[in-house]
């Protein structure tokens, strides 16, 4: 009866009673979940076998629209309630989604230590480079020389890029997408759901009501097209000039490593212990 | 029955009786360039007027309204990248192909 997105938002989305949703005009976190339901779509799961966490912020509200076991919880608690949830049932497929404040501000601790601990989840980081919700404060990855309601005259602070934290704290995949590339962002969030072990997909997210809107950007079309100027491919980055680089970030997949997940390790302690 | 009444009618007297009409010359003209054909379909009730269908679109398919929503100006134009229906964050457009079972109907035939 229906095809192409309207399928799509008949068959995941609660579209009967939340929609339209809450998010301002052109922003990027409803083109990340049209990219998760295209993922979700692709992959063929049952919306039964899926558990959607949100922590605290814009990001949060993802869960309210989609059609599976969802879950709000508190500030930068996602990924712990997650582990919560795979651990005792480990055939659930567990995806948190998590903005940059959220993920590695307040829960940064949490962050890494899930991505050491190596459990099979997958946590989608939205950046948009501030804190979006709560008036435009300067966040841990808000860049340096841009300005925000507390870096009024610039921020002097340099901001940290997720997706290399995740590489170095060991999860076994790394990716990071932005919203402009989107064709390419649901193909790293299937890959990241399909994968065994700690997946990270850090997307690059537009926010032009807090963060453009005080940098020259105050419409989604200009940041949608900073993004795309910005973004240097994984495969093409060593041929360009160092230089230019500078003020660029990579795309694509940047860690894919084949390791033992928690549970395969739990299992084996749980075999080693019973024969002893 | 009546499909090849009309095919009759349509052959024995192609301009006389009928004036010539724009919408099967026009099909028959891109059928011949094999060119597939989409149909854009707008919910006008989540949009919100972001106007990120309209400053991306490759074959200038939308033009902005009074409200600065899409207006769709050019149909046959578009290609199907379905770049705006990626895009759209508030999942208010949809593209589907127009005559999907056309090229099958020739095979077939």
């Amino acid at each position: 009866m229906f095809s192409g997105m309207t399928e799509l938002r008949h068959k995941y989305l609660r579209h009967h009673k939340k929609f339209p949703h809450v998010w301002c005009p052109g922003c990027g976190n409803g083109i990340v979940l049209g990219a998760f339901i295209r993922a979700i779509e692709r992959l063929e799961l049952e919306k039964d076998e899926i558990v959607f966490a949100a922590g605290i912020g814009c990001s949060g509200r993802m869960p309210t629209y989609v059609d599976f076991n969802t879950l709000h919880t508190t500030h930068g608690r996602a990924l712990t309630f997650a582990t919560g949830i795979k651990l005792a049932k480990p055939s659930l497929h567990v995806i948190a989604v998590m903005g940059d404040g959220d993920a590695v501000a307040i829960g940064g601790n949490h962050f890494i230590h899930a991505a050491r601990r190596n459990l099979d989840l997958t946590a989608i980081i939205i950046n948009n480079q501030i804190y979006g919700m709560t008036g435009g404060q300067a966040s841990p990855t808000t860049p340096y020389g841009a300005h925000s309601t507390t870096s009024a005259f610039s921020n002097i602070e340099h901001a940290f890029s997720i997706a290399e934290l995740a590489v170095a704290a060991g999860a076994s995949f790394v990716a990071r997408g932005t919203v402009y590339h989107a064709a390419q962002l649901d193909k790293l969030i299937e890959k990241g759901i399909s994968k065994n072990g700690f997946s990270v997909v850090e997307v690059m997210s537009n926010c032009h009501v807090q963060f453009g809107r005080r940098n020259k950007m105050s419409d989604p079309v200009t940041m949608l097209n900073w993004l795309k100027e910005h973004a240097v491919s994984k495969d093409n980055g060593s041929s360009l000039p160092p230089d230019s680089l500078d003020d660029k970030f990579t795309i694509g997949i940047l860690a894919d490593v084949d390791k033992p997940d928690y549970i395969e390790e739990y299992k084996k302690i749980r075999q080693k212990a019973k024969r002893d | 029955m009546p499909m090849s009444k009309r095919k009759t009618t349509n052959n024995s007297s192609p301009d006389l009786v009928n004036p010539p009409d724009r919408y099967w010359e026009t099909k028959q003209n891109l059928e011949k360039e094999r060119k597939k054909l989409f149909i854009q379909k707008i919910f006008a009730d989540w949009c919100k007027a972001c106007g990120i269908c309209i400053a991306f679109c490759p074959a200038n398919v939308f033009e902005k309204n009074d409200l600065g929503m899409p207006h769709i100006k050019n149909p046959d134009a578009c290609n199907g990248c379905r770049f705006c229906e990626f895009h759209c964050p508030d999942f208010a457009i949809s593209i589907q192909e127009r005559y999907p079972d056309r090229r099958i109907k020739k095979n077939g035939a």
